[in-house]
C-alpha cells in the first residue's frame, strides 16, 4: 500500500498575524510556521495503517509551499516515521484551491498512490477542498471528515462524521482520497532514533513553475473583520477584573444576587 | 440563471439551504437573473412541498432511487450534469458537511471555482466580492470569481438570515431526467447513526461555562468545572479539548457538536474559530476570557476579558463561593 499524506505549513496559533503592505498576504517575517493540526492526525493515521499491515507499505509526506517553510514540517514527518517526502517548492502565494490541487495532481500522478490522506481543512486559508479536488483529478473515490478507518482488501472502510453528532460508515474502493478529522488518533512525537534516521531519507524536490497554473478565483484583499457587537473590554490586574465580572453577573445579567 | 441546491436533511430542507435561498434571491435580483431552485434526492416530496413557497422562477426536481443514500459519486454527477445543461452563472449551496464532501468534485470535474464557507457578500462592487474568514478567523479575505464558465458558492451558517426569505411560488416546475447507474457509485454506504449523548442536552442549558485550548492542559479542567458548579452552569468545550481527550465528545459545542443559545455563555480560553462560533453565536450574553487580545471570540463577545484564565477563573470561583 502506497499512502500519500498532504501536509501544509501554516502559522502557529501563537503567531502574530499582521497584514503585509500588499494587503494580499500576511507579514511572514514574524510568523512561526508549523504543521497544520489536522494534517498531523492524517500522518499518524497513515503511519498506523502502515504498521498494522506490516508489509512493504510506504508513507510519503507531500508538502507544497515555499521550501524554507515546508522543509521543517517535512523533516518532522520523516522523523515520525514517514518513508520519504515530496516537496513541491512554490514561492507564489496560491490561494485558489483548484490551482493547488491541479499542481499537486500533476506532481504526484505518476506515483499511483493507493491512498491520499489530508487534514480536513488548513487553518490558514481553510478552503477544506484540496483532498477532494485531488481525488477527483486522480479519479479516486473520496470521503471527508473521517474519524475512524479500517483497511480491507483493496478497499477502505471509513467512519464519517456528519453534523450534530451523527455518523456513517462507508466503504470506498482504492484508490481513495480521504480527509481526516482532528481527534481521530493521538499523533506521536518523533523519537531520537527517528530524528537521526530522517537525515538519510529521500526528499524529492519539484518546482511548481514547471506546471501550468490557471487561477479561477483570486483573493483580492485581506482585512481585519469588524466587531459585530458593542464589546465592553475588561482588563487590568486579576483582582480588579474579577470584581468587574462579578458586577456584570450581578447588575447587567442578574445571574447572581 | 442562478441555481440554488437544496439539501434534504432527513426529510426537511437543511437550515443552511434555506439561508442559501436568501443568498440566491439577493444575487439573482442584483444581477437581474432568473432564480432556479433544485430539489435533489430520492424521496424529495417533503422538501418539494416546502420549496413551493419560495419566490423563484423555476423549481427543478431531480429524483432517482440511487440517490436514496448520499454518495459523493452520485451527487456530484447529478450536479455536473445539471450545470452542463443549465449553465448557471452561480450555483449556490449551504456550507454543510455534505456540501463540503461532494461539491469540490464538481469544481474539479468542470474546472470551475468553488468559493466555499462564505460569510458575507458585497454586491455593489463591480465584480461581486465574497468574504470568508481566514487565519483562524483572525482575518477575513475578499475573493472574486475569475471564471466565465460559472462558479460554485457555499454560504456559512447565518451569512444570511432565513427571516429575509421572500415567499411566493415558482413560475414553473421542471423535472430533470437523472442519468445514474449502479456503476457510477463506487462507495457502499451504511445507515447513519447517532452516538449516545449520555443524556446531556446542552441546548436547554441557561448558563454554560465552556473551555477551549487556552486551558493549557488536562490538569486545569477542574478550574472550569469548579466555576461551572458554583454558577450552576453546564460545562461545555470547543473541539480541540475533546480531540485531546480532556472532555467527552458530548460536551462539544460547534458544527460537529451541539448548538446552544444560553442566557450566558462563559468562554474560557476559546479562540473563536468559525466551527465553534456557529454553535454558540445565538447566546444572549457572551463573556470571553482570553489572553490574546486579538482572539476572534472577542468580535462576538459582549464582555471581552483580556487576561489569564488560569488566574482569573479560580479567583472568580472563590469570590462566588463567598456569596
Amino acid at each position: 500500500m502506497k499512502i500519500a499524506v498532504l501536509t501544509k505549513a501554516i502559522p502557529s496559533y501563537e503567531s502574530l498575524i499582521r497584514i503585509d503592505t500588499s494587503s494580499k498576504w500576511i507579514d511572514d517575517s514574524i510568523v512561526n510556521y508549523v504543521i497544520n493540526e489536522s494534517d498531523a492526525y492524517a500522518l499518524e493515521e497513515a503511519l498506523k495503517i502502515r504498521e498494522s499491515l506490516a508489509d512493504n507499505s510506504e508513507v510519503v509526506v507531500v508538502s507544497m509551499g515555499p521550501e524554507d517553510k515546508c522543509s521543517k514540517i517535512i523533516k518532522d514527518g520523516l522523523a515520525k516515521g514517514a518513508d520519504r517526502a515530496i516537496l513541491i517548492d512554490s514561492q507564489e502565494k496560491i490561494s485558489d484551491p483548484l490551482s493547488i490541487a491541479t499542481l499537486i495532481s500533476d506532481c504526484i500522478k505518476d506515483e499511483q498512490f493507493d491512498l491520499v490522506f489530508s487534514g480536513l481543512q488548513s487553518d490558514d486559508l481553510g478552503s477544506g477542498q484540496v483532498g477532494v479536488l485531488l481525488g477527483e483529478k486522480l479519479k479516486m473515490s473520496t470521503a471527508t471528515l473521517a474519524i475512524e478507518t479500517q483497511i480491507e482488501p483493496s478497499a477502505i472502510r471509513v467512519k464519517r462524521e456528519l453534523e450534530s453528532g451523527w455518523f456513517q460508515w462507508l466503504t470506498l474502493p482504492l484508490p481513495a482520497s480521504i480527509s481526516i478529522q482532528s481527534g481521530i488518533n493521538n499523533p506521536r512525537y518523533p523519537s531520537l532514533k527517528g530524528i537521526m534516521g530522517a537525515r538519510n531519507k529521500e526528499v524529492a524536490k519539484l518546482n511548481s513553475n514547471q506546471f501550468s497554473n490557471n487561477k479561477l478565483q483570486s483573493m483580492v484583499e485581506l482585512y481585519i473583520p469588524s466587531n459585530e457587537k458593542q464589546t465592553k473590554k475588561i482588563e487590568g490586574d486579576s483582582k480588579s477584573v474579577v470584581s468587574r465580572i462579578l458586577e456584570v453577573l450581578k447588575n447587567d445579567l442578574r445571574i447572581i444576587q | 440563471m442562478i441555481l440554488v441546491v437544496l439539501e434534504n436533511q432527513r426529510g426537511k430542507i437543511h437550515p443552511f439551504s434555506v439561508e442559501s435561498v436568501v443568498a440566491g434571491q439577493k444575487i439573482a435580483k442584483s444581477l437581474n437573473q432568473p432564480l432556479s431552485i433544485l430539489c435533489v434526492g430520492d424521496n424529495i416530496d417533503p422538501i418539494h412541498e416546502s420549496a413551493k413557497q419560495f419566490d423563484c422562477s423555476e423549481l427543478i426536481l431531480a429524483s432517482h432511487p440511487l440517490l436514496k443514500t448520499y454518495s459523493a459519486d452520485g451527487f456530484s454527477k447529478i450536479i455536473v450534469d445539471l450545470i452542463k445543461s443549465y449553465s448557471p452563472k452561480y450555483c449556490i449551496f449551504g456550507h454543510s458537511y455534505m456540501v463540503r464532501d461532494y461539491v469540490p468534485r464538481v469544481s474539479a470535474n468542470l474546472s470551475i471555482p468553488f468559493i466555499s464557507d462564505i460569510t458575507s457578500i458585497n454586491l455593489s462592487s463591480q465584480n461581486i466580492q465574497f468574504s470568508k474568514q481566514v487565519f483562524n478567523a483572525k482575518l477575513s479575505s475578499r475573493i472574486e470569481n475569475e471564471s466565465t464558465n460559472g462558479c460554485l458558492l457555499s454560504f456559512q451558517s447565518a451569512a444570511f438570515s432565513a427571516d429575509e426569505l421572500i415567499k411566493g411560488a415558482p413560475e414553473k416546475v421542471t423535472n430533470f431526467e437523472v442519468q445514474l447507474s449502479d456503476s457510477d457509485i463506487r462507495s457502499t454506504t451504511e445507515e447513519e447513526f447517532q452516538e449516545s449523548s449520555s443524556g446531556v442536552d446542552l441546548s436547554t442549558a441557561e448558563l454554560i461555562v465552556s473551555v477551549g485550548r487556552g486551558i493549557d492542559n488536562q490538569d486545569n479542567i477542574p478550574i472550569a468545572e469548579e466555576l461551572a458548579k458554583v454558577l450552576g452552569a453546564e460545562l461545555a468545550s470547543s473541539r480541540p479539548v475533546v480531540d485531546m481527550g480532556w472532555l467527552p465528545p458530548f460536551r462539544q459545542i460547534g458544527s460537529s457538536g451541539q448548538t446552544v443559545s444560553p442566557k450566558l455563555y462563559f468562554a474560557l480560553g476559546i479562540s473563536g474559530a468559525i466551527q465553534h462560533v456557529v454553535g454558540m453565536k445565538g447566546s444572549k450574553n457572551i463573556i470571553a476570557i482570553n489572553k490574546d487580545e486579538e482572539a476572534p471570540i472577542f468580535e462576538i463577545a459582549d464582555y471581552a476579558v483580556i487576561g489569564d484564565l488560569l488566574e482569573i477563573a479560580p479567583l472568580l470561583t472563590e469570590e462566588l463561593r463567598k456569596r
